[in-house]
């Protein structure tokens, strides 16, 4: 007997067909900026850095190429799938209205907001492994510990597109977008310690990242990278971040499940 | 008798306060084509979403395959097509993708999507448009693109919520000769419309539904029959004075009507009681005599037109 495949697999194998149309375009603009990045800012001012004597302690005993490379695996993560839970997914609700097409096939609201998740883990390992391919190249950044910050960045991907997705789900208009996107997505790029320690910053503004899963998973996906792996912080850190897509995944089915079937 | 498809009892749909559907019965026999003739906010998208299984009802009983869609709403979803009121396909997609995709989410593999959307395809007389981005279609092709889509799990009950609204008339001639194959083909279909002449040329049987309750149920012919005479004639004297000769025209036929640009008068033998009319003294600017329609049962029954 043929054994049905799960509907949230269906609804990814939806989105791998619209990505199919886009994925050049999506894979170089999600690829591009973390080199960029990691080219202006770790070769650029890593030179700086590194040359100022008591900063490698700071970093703790690694270049800053090595430094930042596994933050803009984080952050990038984190901008991609923040993204792609704002506007599409109000979209498919309001303008697009395919989450009412699906909704008229066997599959329903849980099977739509499980897709979406599976699928921004997904994207957030597909740009992942670009950029640690790339820094598989380079003599500071080449480790294994590559691998494991792929996954790590992959949590960060749904630990951000979950809640969002809950709040796009729930939201009339398109307008608080821009604000998630100036008051917590560019402020956690910059002070989420990615480009330097957290330990640089004023005690409110350390509160403020650490409160969000980024911090979280940046700490992680260093301790891999640079192979300065404490088990037990992993552990925290990373059920931290996965609360927060497993809140925004169960707010979200509640939300759409009220919006698809009034 | 064979077991209804579709069974209603006291349906009701509550949004909040407002009773937008105020207990309705309908049974819809395998292979029929059913409709429900009604204007805006009658009440018709309320009733088929919740047909559809998208819609939970408030109160009453609601089977499909004898199946209950507040337990096997998934079940029964897998085996019916849907052609909801605005089109939801994705319309940066091409015609084709969008069957695809479709497909996909009723489990069927790549190589069955892809052979049955080239059938479809084939069906809506969309075929050279296979690649074209969804954006760029007409409105009829979008529709025949939904109805296509709606298809792709080959279902035994197809539900088209105005399936012609906003075309013009060559599309919807169109749309209409299609609709007829697959009744031809034994797909039982329910259709919401508020054009008469669509639910004349379509439905088998219907029920005009009005601020959310049934008031008439019967075949096209009987519910004119029934309800209405043989032939109307209709009066247009000047604009602005179809009320002050309306009343003059009392007695002749069985009844009349008096709308703002015209009088309606009900008989059975029109161009006798358009004779005495004129033997009345009365002179319109124009009378016309036709068979009474739908439309006219609609009037009747409700005292309002169905373009109001
Ligand atoms: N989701 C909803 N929330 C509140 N009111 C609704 C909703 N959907 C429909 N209605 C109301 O229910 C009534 C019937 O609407 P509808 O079923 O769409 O009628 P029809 O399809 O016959 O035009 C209308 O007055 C409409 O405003
Ligand atoms: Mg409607």
């Amino acid at each position: 007997m043929q054994i049905a495949t799960p509907g949230p697999l269906r609804v990814v194998s939806g989105h791998l067909v619209v990505f199919r149309r886009l994925w050049r375009l999506n894979l170089l603009s999600s690829f591009v900026q973390p080199m960029l990045y990691l080219l202006g800012l770790g070769v650029g001012v890593g030179a700086l850095v590194d040359r100022n004597a008591g900063s490698t302690a700071t970093l703790g005993g690694v270049s800053y190429v090595a430094f930042v490379a596994p933050g803009l695996m984080a952050t990038t993560a984190m901008a991609v799938c923040a993204a792609e839970s704002m506007w599409p997914v109000m979209g498919g609700l309001k303008w697009r209205r395919d989450y009412h097409g699906i909704a008229a096939t066997p599959l329903d609201a849980t099977d739509i907001v499980l897709g979406h998740m599976i699928w921004m883990a997904m994207r957030a390992g597909i740009t992942g492994a670009a950029v640690a391919t790339a820094l598989a190249f380079v003599d500071d950044t080449r480790s294994w510990g590559l691998v494991p910050a792929v996954i790590v960045a992959m949590a960060v991907g749904i630990a951000f597109a979950m809640p969002i997705m809950a709040y796009s789900v729930g939201a009339e208009m398109d307008g608080g977008f821009p604000a998630i996107q100036r008051f917590v997505i560019i402020p956690l790029f910059l002070f989420g310690g990615a480009f330097y320690p957290l330990s640089q910053l004023p005690e409110a503004v350390q509160w403020f990242a650490r409160a969000f899963p980024l911090w979280h998973g940046v700490v992680v996906a260093r301790g891999f990278t640079t192979g300065d792996t404490d088990w037990a912080g992993v552990a925290g850190h990373l059920a931290y971040v996965l609360l927060w897509a497993a809140v925004g995944t169960v707010v979200s089915i509640r939300r759409l499940a009220g919006r698809l079937y009034p | 008798m064979p077991e209804p498809l579709i069974v209603a009892r006291g349906l009701k749909k509550r949004f909040d306060e407002f009773e937008a559907v105020k207990g309705i019965d309908v049974e819809v026999q395998p292979g029929e084509v059913f409709g429900f003739l009604g204007p805006n906010g009658a009440g018709k998208s309320s009733t088929m979403r919740m047909i559809a299984c998208v819609s939970p009802a408030s109160e009453g009983t609601l089977r499909l395959f004898g199946m209950d869609p507040a337990v096997d709403g998934a079940k029964i979803r897998a085996r019916i097509g849907v052609v909801p009121q605005l089109d939801t396909l994705d319309t940066e997609l091409s015609v084709q993708e969008n069957l695809w995709i479709y497909g996909r989410y009723f489990d069927l593999s790549r190589a069955e999507c892809r052979r049955r959307a080239t059938e479809l395809l084939e069906f809506a007389q969309l075929t050279d448009r296979a690649d074209s981005v969804v954006e760029h279609l007409s409105g009829g092709m979008k529709r025949r693109l939904s109805i296509a889509r709606s298809l792709i799990n080959e279902p035994e009950l197809l539900l088209l919520d105005e399936p012609t609204t906003g075309l013009d008339p060559q599309a919807r001639h169109v749309l209409w000769e299609r609709l007829y194959r697959l009744k031809q083909q034994g797909v039982t279909q329910v259709l919401t419309t508020h054009y008469m002449d669509e639910a004349e040329q379509l439905c088998d049987r219907l029920v005009v539904m009005d601020q959310g309750l049934i008031v008439a149920e019967g075949s096209p012919r009987e519910l004119i029959d029934r309800y209405s005479t043989r032939e109307v004639l209709e009066l247009r004297f000047g604009a602005g004075t179809n009320d002050q000769f309306g009343p003059q025209v009392a007695g002749i036929g069985d009844r009349f009507e008096v709308l703002p640009d015209r009088v309606l008068v009900y008989a059975d033998d029109g161009e006798a009681a358009l004779a005495e009319a004129h033997h009345r003294g009365l002179r319109p600017e124009s009378a016309l005599v036709r068979r009474s329609s739908l439309e006219d049962v609609f009037l009747l029954l409700t005292g309002r037109s169905l373009a109001d």
